[in-house]
């Protein structure tokens, strides 16, 4: 296996709340750490800032390289000086989310201040609405009354969900990406397959690798090529990779023969640089866990009763892991409350992934729909105060 | 063998839209909520937001419009008329637009119901059908009609229920619509001068807007 990374070494920029977090599942998390990341400027007036929800294995990162890997934010493309979601204009932040691995409160992090000894396994269960009320924590403590929006694509877009339900007077504009308001029995499926994953592997040690050093690099690289099947559709793969073996395969059942899965192994073992497999396990959870109907009485219209919140839903019609249908099920919702929804499917063959990639209806929409909404806040189109 | 060419996706009759729009606008009161289905680009709301200060939102049914409209900043959703408006609650507008688009819809009749169910007023433009030059191929060709208005073959126009001015009047009175106003133009806005005279209206008027009531 090659060397692993440990994301401990490296210093997040972080917050701590001393008080701790009161979690859905009922236990309290006595200390809890918010590792983020800003760019751009807060005006004077604070109406200006824009909170970036990430997916499940995203982090903080969004627009400069990531310390580990030093590649590229994960949404660079979108988010910069110039870029749809301007930094020039708008104050944006990202946390880590809670349970995550790269800085906040997680599995892979320390119980306490003093103690060497990392929660792991016994870090407690968590949920969308706990990450949300985290990054609710932080975004007070930066001072911020109201998001001029929320963002997120994926598990992001079930945090911004979550947020326009929970602190409706606190977002302006919701941007569910790519998203679906429950996560379906298909989806747990899948997350169940990578956790098994894992779990078989003899490397987790129930839960307690880190102990002994070592990393369950076979059991969460699968996990992470499992899932990454489901972030692709059958046309990508095809455009990608076809048929195609690869250069000196030997034909037989033991060893790699097509380029498919040369390409699907690489991105289980870089995943496994990266990432934390109790943080993989604990995340998961907290998808399979959300349903936005469920916690309001059966019907997510209800979750949005008497919103003003402005929303945009967009969705990718190559999208089989959140499909439109998810999305427009949701616009029936806010439909139901008279809200105010824009909603778009963008054409694409790259799916699920194709939030996170260069799809330029998707930046335009992105962009003009935060313009709209400027305008309709009053916000200053200059970046100065 | 020769394939099939794949179907030109057929779309509603082309909108003039700077006319339509300025006779709708003139009949709906600043500052209200508004619901355009199928509001193409986002021309009118885009309108009634400058001029008239209104909360105007958009249903359309063409992806690519739709695009465009968010991507200009305006509230606009992909949606169908026949089937989305079910989802709103009773009165969540004071006016639901629908612009030349009657004709094409499934159902026109359970669309104005569910318009006036989500509003308390509707404002409906169709093109008439019983224009002279209309009714006047029919008589002397013996086959459908192709005009400016009127301008796709059968077997291939969206418009599936074209509709008279006076069809229009006896839908609202059996549905018990109140009208409010009414008027007819011809295809470049200009008012018709037989605004009392409704069957004069449906020779000369090549469209029609109508403003309806919930009956109390």
């Amino acid at each position: 296996m090659e060397q692993v990374l440990n994301p401990l070494a490296i210093a997040h920029q972080h917050v701590v709340f001393e008080d701790g977090l009161t979690l859905d599942g009922g236990a309290h998390l006595p200390r809890l750490v918010v590792a983020y990341r800003t760019y751009g400027t807060l005006h004077p007036s604070r109406d200006n800032a824009i909170l970036v929800c990430h997916a499940l294995t995203g982090d903080q990162y969004v627009a400069e390289p990531h310390p580990l890997t030093g590649k590229p934010g994960w949404w660079e493309m979108l988010v910069g000086p110039g870029k749809p979601v301007d930094t020039e204009r708008y104050f944006v932040v990202c946390a880590n989310v809670l349970g995550g691995c790269m800085g906040s409160s997680g599995p892979r992090s320390p119980r306490d201040e003093d103690t060497a000894e990392l929660w792991g396994t016994d870090f407690p269960p968590i949920t969308i609405r706990d990450m949300v009320r985290a990054q609710a924590r932080l975004i007070a403590h930066l001072g911020i009354e109201r998001l001029f929006a929320v963002i997120g694509g994926s598990m992001g877009g079930m945090q911004v969900l979550e947020w326009a339900a929970t602190y409706p007077e606190r977002v302006f504009a919701a941007i569910p990406i790519a998203t679906a308001a429950y996560h379906s029995a298909q989806n747990i499926a899948f997350n169940e397959v990578g956790r098994q994953a894992i779990f078989a592997d003899p490397d987790w040690a129930g839960g307690r690798y880190w102990r002994e050093g070592r990393i369950p690099a076979r059991g969460l690289a699968v996990a992470r090529m499992v899932a990454h099947i489901t972030y692709l559709s059958e046309q990508a793969l095809t455009r990608k990779f076809g048929r195609r073996l690869r250069a000196a395969s030997v034909l037989g059942p033991y060893s790699d023969v097509f380029e498919v899965e040369s390409y699907l192994q690489h991105q289980g073992s870089s995943f496994v640089r990266r990432f934390d497999a109790n943080a993989y396990l604990a995340i998961t959870r907290a998808m399979d866990y959300f349903d936005l109907a469920a916690d309001h009485g059966g019907e997510v219209a209800a979750a949005f009763a008497g919103t003003k919140t402005r929303f945009c839903l967009v969705s990718f019609s190559s999208d089989w892991l959140f499909p439109t249908s998810e999305s427009r099920a949701i616009v029936r919702a806010l439909n139901r409350v008279a809200a105010n929804v824009s909603f778009v499917e963008i054409e694409t063959d790259k799916g699920h992934d194709a939030f996170l990639l260069d799809e330029p209806d998707f930046h335009r929409t992105l962009r003009g729909f935060l313009d709209g909404c400027a305008q309709h806040a009053g916000l200053s189109s200059a970046g100065a105060p | 063998m020769t394939l099939a060419e794949p179907p030109v996706p057929v779309r509603y009759v082309a909108k003039n839209m700077r006319v339509d729009l300025e006779l709708i606008a003139g009949m709906i009161a600043p500052k209200t909520r508004v619901l355009d289905i199928g509001c193409g680009d986002g021309a009118l709301i885009t309108h009634l937001f400058h001029t008239k200060a209104c909360d105007a939102r958009g249903i359309e049914i063409d992806m690519k419009q739709v695009t465009q409209a968010v991507a200009h900043g305006l509230p606009v959703m992909q949606g169908d008329a026949d089937s989305d408006l079910a989802h709103y609650p009773d009165g969540a507008f004071d006016y639901v637009v629908l612009s030349r688009t009657l004709q094409a819809v499934g159902r026109p009749r359970e669309v104005l119901r569910q318009m006036l169910r989500i509003g308390a007023r509707a404002v409906v433009s169709f093109p008439n059908f019983g224009h002279w030059r209309v009714r006047w191929q029919l008589l002397a060709r013996g086959r459908m009609p192709m005009t400016p208005t009127w301008d796709r073959m059968w077997y291939e126009t969206p418009n599936i229920h074209p509709c008279t001015i006076r069809d229009f009047f006896e839908l609202c009175a059996r549905e018990g619509y109140a009208v409010e106003r009414w008027l007819a133009a011809d295809d470049s806005g200009r008012r018709a001068p037989w605004r009392r005279a409704p069957w004069l209206a449906n020779l000369f008027g090549e469209q029609a807007v109508f403003l309806l009531r919930r009956q109390r």
